[in-house]
């Protein structure tokens, strides 16, 4: 009994001990998505040079994507333990507006693409959604999403399904958003370039870069990365002439947080070169504040979509589930 | 006495078991209930159900009619090539679905290797997949069998002058059949449960219930919709298990006997059916570690991800281990199945809200982490205790009862002993399981938890998919290692 006791003790303590020392500073907790805080994304740099004036520790919680991020906030509600939730983008923002109570973010306004005015949203970076081809593969890309829509079947896209992927509802609502009414024949004609349509972005960018498609959606910045990292020109985004889809990532300040204070500090801080400077090369999205420095040479190669195609957050949150149950039945689900 | 000493632990392991499902399912039903939700289904749901039925019957049938033979072929090769055997084809239970996937088109995708003939990306590609998987689960579950039957019936069939029909009908059937049973339930369960696979290589309008779950969890956010259809899919594996429950439990033998039963055969057959099922799982391993040497970078966070699956793996082992050892003795084989029956999307976000609602704190979230393994590791690592029991046999159940010899004392002394294979094969089954795991991490959330899988889906996210090959690698290393050890583990000769 007495070593049971004992051993009960040991863990008690261990416990305590784990737990003490992080009550002695504010913990700032950042809600975000996995890649964000990877060995490779921006998250160590960006708490490194947070932490250095805020006299905080910041702690960050990972889930998988984005709509991982929304969904762990309804589950939870009121009773969220996040300050901050980081990663949510504009066809998310209505939902999780009106799930949880954010504050206003009382930041200034982000850079002009992302022009995302919003009181509570703030955004700290955007991108737009590009189909991604191999060089190697295919010599005169698509020009248009019509021209993807009629081009010829042997050359194959891989896509992502939008219901469990962001860049794959991003590329529905592209659709969509070009389409209008006449998406689902549009989606009809597509269905025999589509390969395969994966569960996410990851899976279908593997595809891609072993070669089983010439084509892949994924973000006008992915060629930087294979110009920073693998110094090749090999893969190229498209650029469509009735312009590109715009995913625009946007932070807020949950206001019941009893940090709520350090929450709009950390957003505040968000648009300044701390944050701004390694979103280009650890996040591979366009800054929507402030760098210290240009952005890499690679980036001014990229293409620059003619007009920015987005839907309101309201819009998507209204129509989403009636657009996918579209979706699914133009692809015979 | 004795007897009760047994069904107390068992029926603690089915409290237990049962305690860890109404856990995930309780709250989500309350969470529904109080947020005025109903449970609602559409007609979509029943062409969803009819695809996912349809593509695991085919990965099913294909896996069982595959492994037979292999099996048959297995226990008469010598000793030291089985066990090799036997421990490569525990690998592939161990590895991420993407990689395996990704090891497949590396082969016979549209730029593979061998590409071009096999139409990859549809239903071929799925069941492909499914049976990469679940053809060596099979294979070995058979082999084990096949390796309880007592020397002297084998040595009898030899004198009797069977021919090979009859070897078959009476002595090999009598002995899979009620493996092959619970081996077709399992795997079908698996192939149902299936996401990554069916959809990467699914083609255009391939989708499973599973994908319909997840994506009214995790876009729709429609708790009762998730509910609705994981009812739909608990009915299905409880009509499944009922028939698989009905296959009486054959008891094989009197005595002890050492597992090399069979005699050794020379048949150019049979040495020619080992060296196929060996080489068409090897081949995509061979590729696996070309690409995982030439990608491999040693770094801390791989050093550190190795060293924390490692651990993870071993806790979840050992618990399942002890949960599974009084269900496997009592021949429950229903609660064994749980882990797989009710989706683990839907136990998660149950037991989250549990851990929400306690205000529960990191090490309960690790805990959730290594109970969702346990509850998915339960009916492999069941099947294996279950086949050593059945070698035990009865009998000698009754005698150690008659003799008095009962508790803690009779599972040290006495029964540990002659379970050794069982226990170490099954707990290699559960260790290779929950270190290739990935859905329990991506479901509970990770707060800087980086396991070997997480690692590589990581390095997917990040553009970095060569890198994953080397993790890969690793993972596929570590997997073989356990494997090989288990197979060494002989039990004491009585």
């Amino acid at each position: 009994m007495e070593t049971v006791l004992k051993k009960f003790s040991c863990i008690l303590f261990v416990l305590f001990a784990l737990v003490l020392p992080a009550a002695a500073k504010p913990v700032l907790t950042i809600y975000t998505y996995e890649s964000f805080v990877s060995e490779w994304g921006p998250g160590a740099s960006i708490q490194a040079n947070f932490e250095e004036s805020c006299n905080c520790s910041v702690e960050w919680v990972a889930l998988a994507d984005g709509a991982a991020l929304l969904n762990r906030l309804k589950l939870e509600g009121a009773a969220t333990r996040a300050d901050v939730v980081l990663g949510l983008d504009t066809s998310l923002t209505a939902e999780a507006a009106a799930t949880v109570f954010f504050g206003p973010h009382g930041a200034g306004l982000s850079s002009k693409p992302s022009r995302f005015e919003d009181p509570m949203f703030l955004a700290y970076d955007y991108g737009y959604f590009a189909v991604v081809y191999d060089t190697e593969k295919m010599k005169v890309p698509p020009a248009s999403l019509d021209a993807l829509v009629n081009g010829d079947p042997s050359q194959k896209i891989v896509l992502q399904d939008p219901r469990s992927s962001t860049p794959g509802l991003g590329f529905l609502l592209w659709m969509k958003a070009v389409y209008g009414d006449k998406a689902d024949e549009a989606w009809a004609k597509l269905k025999p370039r589509i390969l395969t349509i994966t569960p996410g972005w990851s899976e279908a960018y593997a595809l891609f870069t072993k070669g089983e498609a010439p084509m892949v959606l994924s973000y006008v910045t992915s060629p930087a990365y294979h110009m920073e990292v693998e110094k090749t020109e090999r893969y190229q985004a498209a650029a469509f002439a009735e312009g590109h889809y715009l995913q625009i990532e946007v932070a807020g300040a949950v206001a019941a947080s009893p940090e709520f204070f350090l929450a709009q500090d950390f957003l505040r801080f968000m648009l300044t070169p701390g944050f701004q400077d390694s979103i280009p090369t650890a996040n591979w999205m366009m800054p929507a504040g402030q760098t210290s420095k240009p952005l890499p040479p690679s980036f001014a190669k990229l293409i620059r979509p003619a007009k920015t195609l987005l839907f309101t957050p309201e819009e998507v949150n209204a129509n989403r589930r009636a657009w996918i149950d579209e979706w699914l039945r133009a692809m015979g689900q | 006495m004795a007897a009760r000493d047994g069904a107390m632990t068992k029926r603690i392991a089915i409290a237990v078991v049962a305690a860890l499902v109404a856990l995930g399912l309780v709250p989500l039903v309350w969470f529904v209930v109080s947020t005025g939700g109903r449970p609602s289904l559409d007609a979509g749901v029943w062409r969803v159900l009819g695809f996912t039925l349809w593509q695991a019957l085919m990965s099913t049938v294909i896996s069982i009619a595959l492994a037979l033979p292999v099996a048959l072929a297995l226990v008469r090769v010598g000793p030291r090539w089985r066990d090799a055997a036997l421990s490569v084809l525990s690998l592939p239970q161990g590895l991420p679905a993407i990689v395996v996937v990704l090891m497949l088109v590396t082969l016979l995708g549209e730029s593979g290797w061998l590409g071009g003939w096999y139409p990859l990306y549809g239903l071929g590609g799925i069941v492909l997949a499914h049976v990469y998987f679940n053809f060596p689960l099979a294979s070995r579950l058979f082999a084990q069998s096949l390796m309880n039957v007592p020397a002297e019936h084998v040595r009898l069939s030899q004198q009797l002058g069977f021919d090979r029909a009859a070897l078959w009908r009476r002595l090999e059937l009598p002995v899979l059949w009620p493996v092959v049973v619970r081996a077709f339930a399992l795997i079908f369960l698996l192939c149902t449960a299936s996401f990554v696979i069916v959809l990467t290589l699914g083609g255009v309008a391939a989708t499973t219930l599973e994908v319909a779950i997840f994506q009214s969890l995790r876009m729709d956010f429609d708790p009762a919709r998730a509910l609705s259809l994981s009812l739909v899919q608990i009915a299905l594996c409880a009509v499944l298990v009922a028939a698989a429950g009905r296959t009486a439990w054959v008891e094989t033998g009197t005595t002890r006997h050492s597992v090399t039963a069979w005699p050794s055969s020379s048949h150019a057959i049979t040495a020619a059916v080992v060296v196929m099922a060996l080489s068409a799982l090897a081949l995509p391993l061979f590729l696996l570690i070309f690409d995982g040497v030439r990608n491999l970078q040693f770094s801390e966070t791989l050093a550190r991800a190795t060293l924390l699956s490692i651990g993870l793996a071993v806790v979840s082992c050992v618990l399942t281990l002890l949960l599974t050892w009084p269900l496997a003795k009592g021949g429950h084989f229903m609660s064994g199945l749980a882990g797989v029956i009710v989706p683990p999307a839907v136990m998660a976000t149950g037991w989250f809200l549990v851990l929400l609602w306690t205000g529960a704190n990191y090490l309960w979230n690790v805990l959730a982490l290594v109970a969702l393994n346990v509850l998915m590791s339960l009916p492999f690592a069941g099947s294996g205790l279950s086949t050593g029991f059945a070698r035990m046999g009865a009998q000698r159940d009754r005698l150690y009862s008659q003799y008095g010899v009962r508790g803690f004392n009779r599972f040290l002394r006495f029964e540990l002993p002659q379970m050794r294979q069982a226990v170490s094969q099954a707990g290699a089954m559960a260790f290779v399981l929950s270190l290739g795991d990935l859905a329990a991490i991506t479901l509970i959330g990770n707060q800087g938890i980086i396991t070997l899988p997480s690692l590589i889906s990581q390095q997917l996210g990040n553009y970095r998919s060569a890198d994953a090959m080397g993790t890969a690698l690793v993972l596929a290393v570590l997997c073989l290692v356990v494997a090989v050890f288990s197979q060494r583990w002989r039990d004491d000769p009585v």
